[in-house]
């Protein structure tokens, strides 16, 4: 699968969860080519903005979409990578700043 | 005198599209980056990078961005035009 083939799946489920795939439409291209390479690397879609442990157990909670999404997004507007990102984030009625790692410490491959 | 030239290393996932563009943006400035795609390394030689970054970013979140003795975590355009001195 491409990203061009998966960014018109992504945004039909994003909309019908209420929120909205980033309207930066280059900057999202990256992101879904970052996913489809994790995909092939690990077998999974392991966020492409944090580093992998490579093992699906020990990366469950940021098989996209990870599981800080929804938080970052009631929080920030825009989950970790800004891939997914609430209505009101596109329309620029809330200010897009950098979302702090939600990832607890222990869980992160450091 | 010539202006002491500052180094600026960059600690990145080749997968991150923030870490994409703050590759652009020094790309874009004109200044020359040490880049090093974590994701990409292995072994003893990605065990010694990530030690580099665990001490300039305990957090070790990407990018981490190192300009002469300071660091910025995350592109953050505003900030590290400040550590550029500008």
């Amino acid at each position: 699968m491409t990203a061009e083939q998966l960014h018109p799946l992504l945004s039909g489920y994003a909309e019908s969860q209420g929120i909205r795939l980033n309207k930066d439409r280059e900057f999202v291209m990256d992101i879904l080519r970052g996913l489809l390479t994790n995909e092939q690397r690990y077998g999974y879609r392991s966020c492409p903005c944090r580093l992998a442990w490579g093992t699906k157990e020990r990366d469950a909670d940021i098989i996209c979409p990870c599981v800080y999404r929804d938080p970052d997004i009631k929080e920030y507007g825009s989950c970790y990578c800004e891939l997914y990102v609430s209505v009101e984030w596109n329309e620029g009625k809330r200010e897009h700043r950098q979302v702090p790692e939600r990832r607890p410490k222990e869980k992160r491959k450091m | 005198m010539a202006k002491k030239k500052t180094k600026i290393r960059l600690y990145t996932l080749s997968t991150c599209s923030h870490c994409l563009r703050t590759k652009k943006f020094f790309k874009e400035i004109g200044i020359d980056a040490e880049v090093t795609d974590v994701d990409l390394l292995t072994g003893d030689e990605r065990e010694k990078i990530m030690n580099e970054v665990r001490k300039l970013n305990p957090d070790c979140t990407f990018p981490t961005i190192c300009i002469d003795d300071k660091v910025v975590v995350g592109f953050n355009e505003e900030r590290i035009r400040k550590a550029l001195g500008e």
